[in-house]
């Protein structure tokens, strides 16, 4: 009994371990096939999406950084180039600890604060294994000695990448302006995907303004990569297009001629072609190291340069606006002609101020004592303030304003290049939007003399002095001469032709005469400074004061008293060989003082260096 | 050639036969082990001193299946208690004097070769629980359930605490499947699963920050895409882009351009589904089955309880490897950490699993032995 119950457990527990397998065996089947569906569904189902994934995991597309195009002045030297610059670069996923890389570094290269800084903000804003700069600009024996190293201390890399460089230096810092990094700002204003390789971008002047031409179009390889980001080969490249060569109109002698005229003074100068519109060359003094802002500046550096009291950042020649001063009344001389307020030969008798009638202000000349008798001729080469106050308030400012407006003040020039502002030339209308106020005589009068509201700058000067020249011909001032696109043949551009300053030619003989007595004849304002010196050449000009102090009534101008900031802004404008214009400049000293002493002799220099000197002074451009 | 009970055995019968060897688990298992050389010679990235050592380690787990088969059944029983008392103070020494490696203190240094004590608990406790069980008569009853339970949960916890959730788990389930196949009343299933579930909060108290980490990454992978989510989202790129046919052998961009993590051991799942697609998985699916198959029909057929109990737990361990691994690489299991069976690159692990079989194998032959 015992053993058939033993032998009946032992069934039972059989049975009931066999029907535990084969339950067993069931839900693992269900839980084979739910695998299995799971599989299918990632491997066929999603297969696709899958695939994209993986192929994004092995591909990747790195831009490859165009050649940026160089600039050369119109003699071809060299104003902005590329050269190899090795730096050194870490690529922080392989570089560990960072900390301990950089302490190790300094045994090798002097690292700055301005770069550690700059680096973390890299590391920051990088791609994943994107290599960061650390040093721009290493030198031969730190290359070979890190070279030596650098297997010791991994995600270290020495770049030779090419960088922009200014051969010529300051002296070009605002005619051509600069590269620096690319920055956030920049990079809303590009299109990144074009940038994507790029590490500098134009901030200023030519650079800025043909960037786009400048910095052509990048070009890309696709290279598979391991997990680790590194290159394992290359699949497929497009190559990049390089930037347009730019050739200015500037001419790299007069240039350096210009910016040595004005002796460590700060000013402006603008030199152009009347018979075209191309500027031979731009400078605003003091100028600025331009490779600094390439390598990167340091914040106390910038700051040191931005808050430097002679701005040598600030462009004078496009963005200074200035009282025109006495530079304006050739052109008013030409508007009253035109509206028959008065011909070249009527005379008045110019006294030391004058008063309009019935009214009691006395409006000054700068000559005390006045200057006697003087027609329309004599009253620009003596510069008779009186003269032009008489003509105003007859003529009044409605009648001046149009004739003024075509030879373009109040609007910008529109040159090819960054910062330019619009200056003001005051009207009615213009006052009345702006202060809210109605148009006073008295305005009218400082109006005629370049004072008062009216602000120029160097630039439009020099354009409508170049419009003298033509005798009312315009020609849009511009930078770039031409394009090389490489292909072997450049590509001038067309000189654009802008509405002329239509006037009858006897009135323009008039002017001219007036300008060619300002500097030629004794009672000239230029006579003491560049007349009597006599020069190979006739120039035809006109000086001015701008004032930067207004005096009460009867306050007398001493500039042994004054602060030097006070002192009135030295002005000039002329163009010569007067008979056949080649060169019209406009040249402003800050608080250089009187016109006539400190401006012209400067136009005189530059005058010279582009109509005589030009074969001794030739910069070689094999040299450069 | 040699004549029992007058029938001819070939060489082969005989070699089998006298060797206490099953053939189709043998032929299964060749399969699979060839299998996994072939896909850890390209999920180590062509290295033959991989496959070299792998070699070596099959070549040591073959010899100790051979040599557990030939152990009686009879002497597996006996030494079942003491291997399970043994394992329980290594596990403990683990913890005074073990090494550590990854963070996690597992090894215990023999001096000549390093060694996871935890290793033998995978068939130390299914042995002691079976053994305890073929003590008693009839279905477990409450008492036998109370004693089973802290025969596992020891070891289990033990390991927890090295800390190895996957070997753990994998210990227990190999002592609850016992009881399972035991024929526990469902009510205590259900019970104990719900035990489990209320155990959850006070095992999440217990789990390491890495752990939980794993735990949480599993339900949000995409969440953490280059740190704790990395594993999962490679692997399933890994296996989703190998599609229908695969990339073919040693040409998965995923494993080869090591994009996925561990490819060589828990991962290399993701290898093989890369580069032999789904038609290769469903064959390995389907093979990983016909073992379990295999084992369960050789356990069902096992003459006592002990034998029937311990065969039955062994196979079904060894579905539950596979389940959590292939489940872990999907992206449908935390990653805990489980190799894929008898795949995987790794020593002890195919150690243990080959012994096992050798158990199989033992009870399979013992089999015969009663039925002629």
């Amino acid at each position: 009994m015992a053993e058939r119950d033993a032998y009946g457990e032992e069934k039972r527990d059989r049975d009931r371990f066999v029907a535990r397998i084969l339950l067993a065996l069931v839900v693992l089947a269900v839980i084979v096939l739910a695998l299995g569906w799971r599989l299918s569904g990632l491997q066929v189902g999603a297969h696709s999406h899958f695939t994209t994934l993986s192929e994004n995991n092995r591909l990747r597309v790195e831009p490859i950084a165009p050649t940026r195009g160089v600039i050369r002045d119109r003699n071809g030297v060299l104003l902005a180039g590329n050269r190899a610059s090795y730096q050194l670069e870490i690529t922080v996923e392989r570089a560990g600890d960072l900390d301990a890389l950089l302490d190790r570094l300094r045994n090798y290269v002097e690292l700055s604060e301005a770069d550690v800084e700059r680096f973390q903000r890299g590391v920051r804003q990088r791609r994943p294994f994107q290599p960061v700069l650390l040093k721009a600009g290493l030198d031969d024996v730190t290359v070979a000695r890190l070279a030596v190293s650098r297997h010791e201390m991994p995600g270290v890399e020495i770049e030779a990448r090419p960088l922009r460089y200014y051969p010529l230096g300051a002296d070009f810092s605002h005619a051509v302006g600069y590269v620096g990094r690319i920055n956030q700002q920049d990079l809303q204003r590009v299109d990144p995907r074009v940038y994507a390789g790029s590490s500098h971008i134009g901030k200023s002047g030519v650079e800025r303004y043909y960037e786009e031409l400048l910095h052509g179009r990048p070009g890309y390889r696709q290279v598979e990569v391991n997990a680790q980001g590194r290159v394992l080969r290359e699949l497929s490249v497009t190559p990049p297009q390089p930037g347009t060569d730019l050739i200015l109109t500037l001419d790299a002698n007069l240039q350096r001629a210009a910016y040595r005229a004005l002796e460590g003074r700060d000013g402006a100068i603008v030199a152009m072609d009347p018979n075209n519109g191309e500027i031979l060359a731009l400078i605003s003094a003091p100028g600025f190291d331009p490779e600094a802002f390439v390598h990167g500046i340091s914040q106390a550096d910038f700051a040191a340069v931005r808050d430097n009291k002679r701005r040598p950042l600030f462009n004078r020649a496009l963005s200074g606006q200035y009282p025109p001063g006495s530079t304006v009344k050739p052109l008013v001389a030409l508007a009253a002609l035109e509206e028959e307020v008065t011909t070249a030969e009527r005379e008045i008798f110019a006294r030391g101020y004058y008063q309009i009638p019935g009214h009691e202000r006395r409006f000054r000349d700068w000559r005390r004592e006045g200057h006697g008798r003087v027609d329309m001729s004599r009253a620009i080469a003596v510069s008779s303030d009186v003269y032009f106050y008489d003509l105003a308030h007859t003529m009044g400012i409605d009648r001046m304003v149009p004739i003024l407006g075509a030879f373009g003040l109040g609007q910008r020039v529109g040159i090819d290049s960054t910062g330019e502002r619009a200056g003001i030339l005051p009207s009615r209308d213009w006052k009345r939007a702006r202060h809210g106020e109605v148009w006073y005589p008295g305005e009218t009068l400082i109006t005629a003399i370049g004072q008062g509201y009216m602000l120029t700058t160097p630039l439009q000067m020099a354009d409508f002095t170049a419009a003298l020249a033509t005798r009312g011909q315009r020609y849009q001032p511009h930078l770039l001469r031409a394009m090389d696109n490489g292909n072997g043949a450049l590509e001038y551009p067309l000189p654009v032709v802008r509405d002329p300053v239509v006037a009858a030619p006897k009135h323009w003989d008039t002017i001219h005469d007036s300008l060619v007595k300002a500097v030629h004849a004794r009672h000239g304002t230029a006579w003491g400074s560049v007349g009597s010196t006599r020069p190979e050449y006739t120039i035809a000009g006109k000086t001015g004061t701008s004032q930067v102090f207004s005096l009460a009534e009867d306050q007398e101008y001493d500039e042994a008293e004054l602060a030097r900031r006070l002192w009135d802004h030295a002005l000039f404008v002329g163009y010569a060989p007067a008979e056949d214009p080649r060169i019209a400049v406009a040249v402003l000293v800050e608080h250089g003082g009187s016109g006539g002493r400190v401006a012209a002799p400067v136009a005189r220099k530059v005058m010279d260096a582009f109509l005589l000197d030009a074969a001794d002074m030739a910069i070689d451009p094999e040299d450069s | 050639m040699i004549s029992v009970t007058g029938r001819e055995l070939s060489l082969g019968q005989w070699v089998l036969r006298d060797l206490r060897l099953d053939s189709v688990l043998l032929v299964l298992l060749s399969i699979l082990l060839l299998l996994g050389l072939v896909v850890l010679f390209s999920a180590s990235g062509e290295s033959l001193v991989v496959i070299e050592r792998q070699l070596m380690r099959i070549g040591f787990g073959v010899a100790a299946m051979l040599l557990v088969a030939q152990v009686s059944l009879h002497a597996l029983r006996a030494i079942s208690p003491w291997l399970f008392v043994a394992g329980v103070i290594l596990l403990l020494l683990v913890m005074w004097i073990g090494d550590v490696g990854k963070g996690a203190q597992r090894w215990l240094d023999l001096g000549f070769m390093r060694f996871q004590p935890s290793e033998i608990m995978k068939l130390a406790v299914p042995m002691m629980v079976a053994w305890y069980l073929s003590q008693r008569r009839g279905r477990p009853r409450f008492r036998d359930l109370l004693v089973t339970v802290v025969l596992i949960m020891v070891p289990v916890y033990l390991i927890m605490q090295q800390p190895d959730l996957g070997t753990s788990m994998l210990v227990g389930a190999a002592g609850f499947l016992v009881i399972f196949l035991a024929g526990l009343d469902w009510r205590w299933f259900v019970g104990l699963g719900l035990a489990i579930t209320a155990a959850i909060p006070v095992l999440w108290s217990q789990m390491l920050d890495y752990q939980r980490q794993r735990v949480l990454t599993l339900f949000n992978p995409e969440s953490d895409p280059l740190g704790a989510g990395y594993h999962i989202i490679q692997s399933k790129i890994a296996i989703g882009s190998g599609g229908l046919y695969g990339k073919g052998w040693l040409s998965g961009t995923q494993s080869q351009l090591e994009f996925l993590p561990e490819p060589s051991t828990d991962f290399i799942f993701a290898v093989y589904a890369e580069e032999f697609g789904f038609i290769g998985v469903a064959l390995l699916l389907l093979l990983y089955f016909t073992i379990v198959a295999r084992g369960l029909w050789i356990a069902a057929l096992a003459q006592d309880r002990y034998a029937r109990l311990l065969g039955g737990s062994i196979s079904l361990t060894f579905a539950v490897y596979m389940v959590v691994n292939i489940g872990m690489v999907t992206g449908l299991l935390p990653v805990v950490g489980v190799p894929l069976p008898l795949v995987s690159y790794g020593g002890t692990s195919l150690v243990t699993l080959m012994v096992a079989f050798g158990i199989l194998m033992s009870i399979g032959s013992q089999k015969r032995l009663v039925n002629r």
